[in-house]
């Protein structure tokens, strides 16, 4: 039996990016929030400059993440497995992966919300490939734009925009969408590798920019700056210089006295009351199990589970898990694709090796719809990033084919071009399809006998297409800017599992076929906001942090106006 | 809104304020010079306490096979110690029982079923076990196993290979806490400048000489200690 606790406002379910930000706004609003989180606070000294602790056993994954693997299959003729195919680090922790991202602090461009109806537009309905189900999103950049700025100017993010209130500025991202004010921070240091590729991109017409990090450039807020140490991506930061929620918005909800953090409580169920709305979850922290009753639930895990909960939480009213009565959790799942490529620079001394990855000169130009698609048989894009960040492991693993694998040939090599070896990485919209989805596993299970996540997926002839344009763009920026060799960095292959995942409880304004509203409360269930990439339509390009933590803003600012209406 | 594209210096902590900052959320630090220090001896003989408790996952013969075959992979010669010397070895064969979030042992029963196959292949294409061929055979064999050529394995000789491949890489250029990339073997061969905090705009040029900073990130890391991370790092 669970213990019951007091009854509070709200229970957020997972304090990370959306999580930490819906928790400020409801705890400013003098609502009282419990937030539960599967993993521990972590602090600074958990945070050693240390590529194998960090980015390959990957220890903050430890209390959760890494125990409950979702199997993956390309299609239902495969059987689905925990290991195989390629897999992006997840980890646990009050902050959630705020804390370990590459800091890539995107707004989305107009055209991501309205992908289907500008495609038709511009190239006609045959341009949507066969069998996907993308749709615009219920809500427009400008619905946003208010929510970027806030926590741009939380957290201080450092940039340089590109246009103010429509008018074009030199130096920022021609193609971004207006915004209201200039970043609250100076883009990162320049480096040289930056600035090498940002005339090379210059002088291929193309228009380079200093990429928008959540990573301080100068002291804010009362937090530190960065130290560009080169320990950044999947790693906290000992220097506290990093946009992550756990240093900012949790700390100051729980100065308001009504944010009460849980560490290290595991959700296993959303439960319902006879009314069919959500009564609050059961958790296990320890050995024991407890209730949290709340009058309004909100779901903010990750991606992955997020899905599971609502299908494990099954009731009378939800007989195939909740708010699932249309069928609709776990459809249009999307898995985000790497590419782009390195570049030999022989006999240069490149010093990429410090730094964090968001240090960048980052090009648009082959993004979304900032090009003519005419002929090229797909449609959106990539975003490309030349960045620093090359640490001993990862760079060692950096050698092109034409090198051999082992030996002295080898060791030679890498003497003299381990320091040679420049990137233009780049991230690349994927299209949700409906053969993409998941469900639950019939066999695997965790420690809790519960069973994990089952991902189905697989890429389409458009997504192979476009990785294979943009990874061709990546390959003539690297040559330009004087590579002797460039070769891909990351292969046209589904990610089975990725830190980069959307859809599953889709945003829409048609129960049948989303989950949630444009406020991303549950069309079912009133009192049940579910937060995250889940609730993303489209993958878009650009990392998703700086969207979801604004919908997150959002949604919290949408509960403390409509309470009486929802909790009524 | 005062804008400046290049950020100022001054927003470098110093090693001052990190030795604060760390005395400020409750670290001891008392860590040579910043910068300097090689990762001090009371480090090396945790680890080597911690290496010494362990009963391996290999037997005598799997654990010969496999320092004969990370020494191929990585040879010493000119450029630098191989595997061996750099510790690759030992680091591999130290995980496989265990160690930080449950170290290689899921593919310790791999490890051991791949080295026997290694020999019995080696034996019986070749005519000797691994440890008897000469460099050339070896480098044969290894070839065999990439290009899966060689039987025996399970599910494939170039799974194996790959997997081997890439623990050597942890092993050779990881921070020496781990018992690998000793003295820096591993960061010297990349001419990897080791770990600094902070780093100067002037280390981020192109074409500069970075002065190597050769110590481990434990060895009184900006903040001070690591001290729960050091602890998951010897343990």
């Amino acid at each position: 039996m669970s213990v019951k606790l007091k009854k509070t406002d709200v229970v957020i379910v997972g304090l990370g990016a959306a999580g930490g930000y819906a928790s400020l706004t409801l705890a400013r609003a003098g609502l009282d929030v419990v937030g539960l989180e599967a993993g521990p606070r972590w602090k600074p000294q958990d945070f050693p400059m240390d590529e194998l602790r960090n980015d390959v056993r990957n220890v903050m994954s430890q209390p959760k993440a890494a125990k409950e693997v979702p199997t993956w299959r390309p299609n239902p003729s495969v059987k689905a497995t925990q290991t195989g195919g390629i897999r992006i680090l997840m980890m646990n922790g009050v902050g959630g992966s705020s804390i370990h991202y590459g800091m890539e602090q995107w707004r989305y461009l107009p055209w991501n919300f309205r992908t289907r109806s500008e495609t038709i537009k511009r190239y006609g309905a045959s341009m949507i490939p066969a069998g996907s189900t993308v749709v615009d999103w219920p809500i427009g950049y400008e619905d946003l734009e208010p929510y970027y700025d806030k926590v741009e100017y939380d957290m201080g993010v450092s940039g340089k925009a590109g246009n103010l209130k429509g008018k074009k500025v030199p130096g920022g991202n021609v193609f971004e969408a207006p915004r209201t004010r200039e970043y609250p921070l100076p883009p990162l240091r320049r480096s040289g590798w930056n600035e090498l590729t940002a005339a090379a991109a210059k002088r291929l017409g193309w228009h380079p920019f200093p990429g928008p990090a959540a990573i301080r450039s100068r002291a804010y807020n009362g937090l530190p700056a960065c130290q560009y140490c080169g320990f950044c991506t999947f790693n906290g930061c000992m220097a506290e210089a990093k946009g992550s929620t756990d240093v900012g918005p949790i700390a100051r909800a729980e100065k308001t006295g009504h944010l009460k953090v849980v560490p290290l409580a595991r959700v296993t169920k959303i439960e319902v009351g006879k009314d069919g709305r959500a009564s609050g979850v059961t958790y296990v922290k320890g050995r024991k199990s407890y209730f949290q009753p709340a009058s309004v639930v909100v779901l903010a895990t990750y991606v992955y589970e997020n899905t599971r909960l609502l299908l494990l939480s099954k009731s009378k009213a939800f007989p195939n898990g909740l708010s699932n009565n249309h069928g609709q959790v776990g459809k249009h799942y999307i898995s985000h694709m790497y590419g782009g490529a390195n570049g030999l620079f022989p006999g240069k001394q490149l010093n990429r090796f410090s730094g964090p990855g968001a240090q960048r000169t980052s090009v648009d130009d082959w993004n979304a719809d900032n090009f003519d698609h005419k002929g090229l048989g797909f449609i959106g894009g990539g975003v490309i990033d030349s960045r620093m960040e090359n640490k001993p492991i990862s760079a060692a693993r950096s050698t092109p084919p034409s090198v051999p694998r082992f030996g002295s040939a080898w060791k030679e090599w890498l003497h003299k071009n381990a320091n040679s070896v420049g990137d233009a990485g780049a991230q690349i919209e994927s299209l949700p399809y409906e053969d993409n989805f998941a469900d639950l596993d019939p066999e695997v299970r965790d420690a809790f006998g519960l069973p994990v996540l089952r991902v189905t997926f697989d890429l389409h002839d458009q997504e192979k297409a476009r990785h294979a344009f943009v990874t061709a763009k990546a390959e003539q920026l690297l040559k330009e800017a004087g590579a002797s060799e460039t070769w891909p960095q990351f292969p046209a292959v589904p990610i089975a599992v990725n830190s980069h995942a959307y859809g599953t409880t889709r945003m829409g304004d048609d129960p049948e076929t989303s989950v949630v509203d444009k406020w991303l409360m549950s069309h079912e269930v009133p009192n049940l906001a579910i937060l995250g990439g889940s609730t993303f339509p489209t993958s878009t390009a650009y990392n998703p942090t700086h969207t979801i933590e604004a919908l997150a803003w959002r949604t919290g600012d949408h509960i403390v106006k409509s309470w009486k209406a929802i909790v009524a | 809104m005062e804008q400046e594209t290049e950020p100022r210096d001054a927003e470098l902590i110093s090693r001052r304020e990190l030795l604060k900052r760390g005395a400020a959320v409750g670290v001891v630090v008392t860590l040579p010079a910043f910068g300097t220090a090689h990762a001090s001896a009371a480090l090396e003989s945790r680890v080597a306490t911690a290496q010494a408790a362990r009963t391996s996952a290999l037997s005598a013969q799997q654990s010969a096979v496999l320092e004969a075959l990370v020494e191929r992979l990585v040879p010493a010669d000119g450029n630098g110690p191989g595997a061996k010397e750099a510790g690759a070895a030992a680091y591999i064969e130290r995980s496989l029982d265990g160690g930080l979030a449950g170290g290689l042992k899921a593919v310790a029963p791999l490890y051991s079923a791949g080295l026997s196959a290694v020999d019995a292949y080696a034996q019986s294409a070749y005519g000797a076990a691994f440890t008897a061929l000469p460099p050339e055979k070896q480098d044969a064999v290894l070839n065999d196993l990439a290009a899966d050529k060689a039987t025996g394995f399970d599910p494939s000789s170039s799974a194996f290979f790959e997997t081997v491949r890439e623990h050597t890489l942890q092993g050779m250029f990881c921070d020496p806490i781990y018992g690998g990339n000793k003295d820096f073997a591993g960061w010297k061969l990349l001419r990897y400048p080791g770990v600094k905090m902070p780093v100067s705009p002037h280390d981020q040029r192109v074409g500069v000489a970075v002065k190597p900073a050769r110590k481990s990130t434990y060895a009184g890391g900006a903040i001070g200690e690591y001290p729960r991370a050091k602890k998951e790092a010897v343990a």
